[in-house]
């Protein structure tokens, strides 16, 4: 535990900062002060204004208003060179790499070692690579394109790239979120030894185990503001999650018991090569199954295969007893089966769109009469659901993406429920919406289920995942490692296959 | 955010729309460029010598009928957001079918036919290549561009054929009784009534503005985003080959460079007519006042003895500004409000 | 941990040898193509007449393609490329007409700037208003191309216009190689040495290759952007300088439709048309094939109005090709991850 020597000068400040997005706020007041050798954690819930607040940091938003210093001095960055210039480094949640270049490559773009002819010389840049591996012990073949790195080896590569740039200030966007146990050790380690350097580093992550075993201070964000800054060590996760949430969590809503039906979905042997492996699971009527594990497990990536987006090597789906055509979710979607996906913005909704397009998109075939569709039908249609599912919007010509998180949610349930599935397949259904809307999906699913649907609930939030299921699988590295009952399954023993390879080690 | 989680039973109203119905109307791309169109057809009359002519009208009208056909399908291909750059060349070479067809001693009919369905099947390969390869059209379109126009040259060389049916090549320029109507536009409006239904009132045209949107959502919506796309570029090759045996009647004359360059100016007239480049936006009456605008520029400028060149100038920087214009009002409205990274907000009708 | 010494693995191997013979396999068509025609006549390879203009045909070109080749890597096309050779060539004349006695160093550096500069209004539109090069390019083909139809009207540049030595550059030969050859061959090595070696080189794939993340990165891409049209546009003032030199005649249609060639000779020679690979070398060697392949179809019995739907088909099956390898080789790299955990 390093403390910050008093009165020194912050490396990082930031103060009031604010960030309209036209009449959108995405950041009312961000402050946040960090000093070298420490690492700080920022935690919030989704939209507190984490990411944004990096953003303005990393040169890629410019502030609206607020103070904003690197090592005591003012600075205005207008591009992400310039505060790469001034030794800020960012790894973002999603890495960012030259598929058709090599890993060595990706690493030093831009500031390859040059000789006096501006000849880069590969040799030198060869052997910084090898010493820059070998201290953060990685073994990836440093020819290799970075086309078809597995994302724990694409976030290491941009940690490569991040501490070859010597920076003195190193931001990491949920960094761990798709990573293993022994690789968020690795990554631990080489975080805490570039602490000891005297950098200052902050670490975002909604892993509070994380944040305690690694940061020496955290400050917490709500709404778009600060909260407050304390030591670690005279702070707790309740105190925490009380800051972030702004009153005391109460439980989530319970799934009700229902009559468990027959099989309605039913998957053997799902396999994309290097994607999943060897999917079995059913779904039956009446049914909430959950599919726990990290982000980049494959979950997502299963669901997809499913419902026809994408398609598989091997394997069979099958929906009320008859199988599923590869690769076709018209077909999907006319035997029963729907997908709320999991990005909103690219995939659930088309957000230049209105609501109600957005509401009659995937019933648009049944709404026409004698091949011709209407505005009037579709209105008409998209009032039914909107009242049902309760979405707050200013007309039904607004454009999706003019809604809020919460929502816009609504928009894709209803959009799904107007076609009437038996079988709906739900990726984190409550990802990055408030506590309120949160409840109400929760209920929706549960009365769903009551009435006899199947769900397949892909969910990284545990207690979600704890709460709603009637069934948990786990995955990890793409194959199913744990199936646990409703009373079996807990925190810990989710967790551990989620991050644990069963049998032998790779 | 509040978060209201009960007592939310009453039901909710909700309007159809946030603005009034005037504003829907005139307040778009598409209004702003009948205005244009408007303006200058009276500029033109006052101005021009001979342009208030009714016979201007019918040559006007015979002269951007080709770019009036191809521009219908071309709008429902660009909205889905691809492009098709080939279709000046399958002009080109229905032309030159046609014409060593009839010249090898086929009945027109028949040789036409055979061009037409040369012209679907050039589309069918576009379809193939841009959307079931996984290829962008951008650059796939100027490999038919290239191989159209190729087979077109090396069929006929630098001859011509000439030697067509006079019912055919006076129907192509014939007018409905004493009027200054030519006939051909009823051709063009049969096509343009199928083309704005498929557009604006079929589930398969919802499918195409939500592709152009975002063709990931459309895809998880169960859009056939593949097959949309293929019948769109072959619809696109029909067409194309249909305005391709127009020409060649019109001038009677089949050549390997027939229809040179006319893709520009479908292009130009699309987005000109508020059509977005990155797709999703845009309506048909817009784009015929598109091309009736490029027509009546055209039309204008030849009566002033200006020469042809000084047309594709202006053609080649109206395709430049008109979607210059566009990225920067999106531009400007970014600066003023726009949420996140949502860089085409444009107030075009989208639907 | 052990000790890193990191070995390349197989997949590496293989995926070098694949591109390697893509290129490769350009090479050997084109030298195909050679054989085929000298067996059918053996002027077409042992006269001093074929011997020069093997060399020298494609020369012109080589400059267009080099400059495409560099566009396109960054994910972007200039089909504007034969309207500005066209200008240029256009230009080159009237300098040597109205200013008579210029020197002709003075012409190819003002001609070269020329060009630099339609470049520039090219990568401009593109890069600050970020639209799609294909339509913005489009739209200055047709807008450059009647500027010079506007500019000349019906009068052309003939070579009795032009300075004796200044033709002579255009024929003239250095130990048997041609000097347009000489000049096309140093520009080559220059752009591939750039590309290859220096930092400017690489961020043009880096752009090419995924353009947000070269944003995300802080790489300058609009001034990479700019900078890649401008290279494009002044080897195309270049390559007009040279057009002039070469045919001596100049009418207001010089270089139109090569735009294709540009672009056909960059795909075929293993550029990927959605950016991000390929190299300069294997669009001059695609230049070399094209218009090899336009001289030799009349010497093997085809008539050459069908080269341009040689090069729509060799266009169409370069991108096929290239397509069907990108995919083979994201699924070995999935397998070889497997293979690994």
């Amino acid at each position: 535990m390093t403390s910050n020597p008093a009165g020194a000068v912050p490396v990082l400040e930031l103060r009031d900062i604010r960030k309209e997005f036209g009449s959108v706020v995405a950041l009312r007041s961000g402050t946040l002060s960090v000093h070298g050798g420490s690492i700080h954690a920022l935690v919030g819930e989704n939209g507190a204004g984490k990411s944004t607040l990096v953003k303005i940091v990393a040169g890629l938003y410019q502030r609206d208003g607020g103070e904003f210093r690197l090592d005591g001095e003012d600075v205005d960055f207008t591009s992400t060179a310039e505060s790469k210039a001034a030794g800020v480094a960012v790894i973002y949640q999603e890495p960012t790499l030259f598929p058709d270049l090599s890993v060595t490559e990706n690493v030093f773009m831009g500031r390859q070692p040059v000789n006096r002819f501006g000849r880069i010389d590969r040799s030198a840049m060869r052997a910084e690579l090898e010493r820059l591996f070998q201290r953060l012990a990685v073994r990836i073949d440093p020819d290799r394109p970075a086309e078809g790195l597995s994302i724990a080896d694409q976030q290491v590569i941009e940690i490569a790239k991040a501490v070859s740039l010597d920076a003195k200030l190193l931001i990491m966007d949920e960094p761990t979120a798709a990573l293993s146990g022994v690789e968020v050790d690795r990554l631990f380690a080489i975080a805490r030894s570039l602490r000891d350097e005297g950098r200052a580093l902050v670490f975002i992550s909604h892993r509070f185990d994380e944040v305690f075993a690694l940061c020496d201070t955290v400050t917490v964000m709500r709404d778009g503001a600060y909260i407050a800054t304390s030591p670690i060590h005279e702070t707790s996760v309740d105190a925490i999650v009380r800051q972030m949430v702004g009153r005391e969590v109460t439980d989530l809503f319970p799934k009700l018991d229902a009559r468990i039906g027959p099989p309605l979905l039913e998957v053997e042997g799902l396999t994309s090569a290097g994607i999943f492996h060897d999917i079995d699971l059913t779904v039956r009527s009446g049914e909430i199954v959950g599919l726990a594990g990290l982000v980049g497990a494959g979950r997502s990536e299963v669901a997809r295969a499913i419902f026809g987006v994408d398609g598989y090597d091997s394997g069979s789906v099958r929906v009320t007893g008859t199988s599923l055509p590869k690769r076709k979710p018209a077909e999907a979607m006319e035997r029963g089966v729907a997908l709320v996906p999991e990005d909103r913005r690219r995939q659930g909704l088309v957000l230049e769109s209105s609501v109600a397009r957005n509401l009659t998109v995937a019933i648009r075939e049944r709404l026409a009469k004698a091949g011709i569709i209407t505005g009037r039908s579709e209105n008409a249609a998209a009032r039914l659901w909107a009242s049902r599912l309760e979405v707050k919007t200013n007309a039904l010509s607004s454009l999706a993406g003019t809604l809020s998180g919460g929502n816009q949610q609504k928009v894709v349930l209803g959009k799904w429920l107007a076609t009437e599935p038996k079988v709906l397949i739900i990726d984190e259904p409550t990802r990055g919406i408030d506590v309120g809307t949160k409840a109400e999906v929760h209920r929706l699913l549960s009365e769903l289920a009551g009435r006899g649907m199947g769900i397949l609930m892909i969910s990284s939030e545990l207690p979600e995942v704890l709460g709603m299921a009637d069934r948990v699988l786990v995955m990890r590295e793409g194959r199913i490692t744990a199936e646990l009952d409703r009373a079996d399954a807990t925190s810990e023993n989710v967790m551990f296959a989620a991050t644990h390879a069963t049998g032998a080690q790779s | 955010m509040t978060a209201t989680t009960t007592d939310t039973a009453t039901v909710r109203t909700y309007r159809d729309f946030d603005r009034p119905l005037w504003q829907r109307i005139l307040l778009t791309r598409e209004m702003a460029i009948i205005a244009l169109l408007v303006i200058v057809t009276i500029v033109a009359s006052l101005t021009v010598r001979g342009f208030g002519q009714p016979i201007t009208l019918t040559f006007l009208l015979l002269d951007v009928m080709p770019i009036l056909l191809i521009a219908l399908p071309m709008t429902l291909v660009i909205i889905t957001g691809e492009i098709d750059l080939s279709v000046a060349s399958m002009a080109g070479l229905a032309s030159v079918l046609t014409g060593v067809l009839t010249q090898a001693g086929l009945p027109f009919e028949v040789a036409a036919i055979v061009a037409i369905l040369v012209g679907a099947i050039g589309g069918a390969v576009n379809g193939f290549l841009v959307p079931v390869v996984g290829l962008p059209s951008l650059a796939v379109t100027i490999g038919p561009l290239a191989l159209s126009r190729g087979l077109a040259v090396g069929l006929l060389g630098t001859t011509a054929v000439t030697d067509f049916p006079e019912f055919w090549t006076d129907l192509a320029k014939a007018r409905v009784g004493n009027t200054n109507i030519p006939v051909v536009l009823f051709l063009f409006l049969v096509l343009l009534v199928v083309f704005t239904v498929l557009l604006h009132f079929t589930p398969f045209g919802r499918g195409i503005y939500s592709i152009g949107l975002s063709s990931e959502a459309a895809r998880f919506s169960g859009v056939r985003v593949e097959r949309t796309k293929f019948i769109l570029f072959v619809l696109t090759g029909t067409v194309s080959a249909l305005a391709g045996i127009y020409y060649t009647l019109r001038y009677g004359s089949a050549r390997g460079d027939n229809a040179t360059g006319l893709e520009l100016q479908v292009i130009a007239a699309v987005l000109l007519g508020g059509v977005s480049i990155f797709g999703g936006r845009g309506a048909i009456h817009g784009v015929i006042a598109g091309v009736l605008l490029i027509g009546v520029l055209a039309s204008a400028l030849r009566l002033a003895n200006v020469t042809s060149d000084v047309i594709n100038i202006i053609t080649g920087v109206l395709l430049v500004l008109s979607v210059v214009a566009s990225s920067f009002l999106a531009w400007l409205r970014k600066r003023r409000r726009s949420p996140g990274r949502t860089p085409r907000v444009e107030a075009s009708t989208a639907g | 941990m052990t000790a890193p010494t990191i070995e390349r693995s197989d997949v590496t191997k293989r995926l070098r040898a694949v591109s390697a013979v893509r290129e490769f396999g350009i090479l050997l068509a084109l030298l195909l193509v050679i054989l085929a025609a000298t067996i059918a006549n053996p002027n077409f390879l042992f006269s001093a007449d074929g011997w020069r203009d093997l060399l020298l045909t494609p020369s012109i070109l080589v400059l267009l393609a080099v400059g495409q080749a560099i566009v396109i890597i960054t994910r972007n096309v200039d089909l504007s490329v034969g309207s500005v050779l066209g200008l240029s060539a256009y230009l080159t004349g009237r300098l040597f007409i109205d200013l008579q006695g210029i020197p002709t160093l003075a012409v190819f550096l003002i001609v070269i700037v020329f060009g630099a500069v339609l470049g520039l209004v090219n990568g401009a539109l593109v890069a600050f208003a970020k639209v799609p090069s294909l339509v913005i390019t489009l739209g200055t083909l047709y807008a450059y191309r009647g500027i010079n139809v506007l500019w000349a009207g019906g009068d052309r540049v003939n070579a009795s216009d032009l300075p004796r030595d200044f033709l002579a550059l255009g024929t003239g030969q250095v130990l048997f190689i041609p000097i347009l050859t000489i000049i096309a061959l140093v520009v080559l090595i220059v752009a591939g040495w750039v590309m290859k070696n220096s930092r400017a080189g690489r961020e043009f794939y880096a752009i090419g290759s995924d353009p947000d993340a070269a944003e995300l990165y802080g790489l300058r891409v609009t001034r990479r952007l700019l900078v890649a049209f401008v290279l494009s546009g002044a080897l195309a003032g270049l390559a007009g300088v040279l057009y002039a030199a070469r045919y001596g005649t100049v009418s207001s249609q010089a270089g139109s439709g090569w735009e294709l060639d540009a672009v056909g000779a960059a795909v075929i020679g293993g550029v990927a048309i959605f950016g991000g690979s390929g190299t300069v070398w294997g669009a001059a060697i695609g230049a070399g094939l094209l218009l090899t392949i336009n001289r030799a179809l009349p010497i093997l019995g085809i008539p050459d109005f069908w080269q341009r739907a040689v090069v729509g088909a060799l266009i169409i099956g370069a991108i096929v090709l290239d397509r069907v390898l990108a995919l083979r080789q994201r699924r070995k790299l999935l397998e070889a991850r497997e293979d690994e955990s």
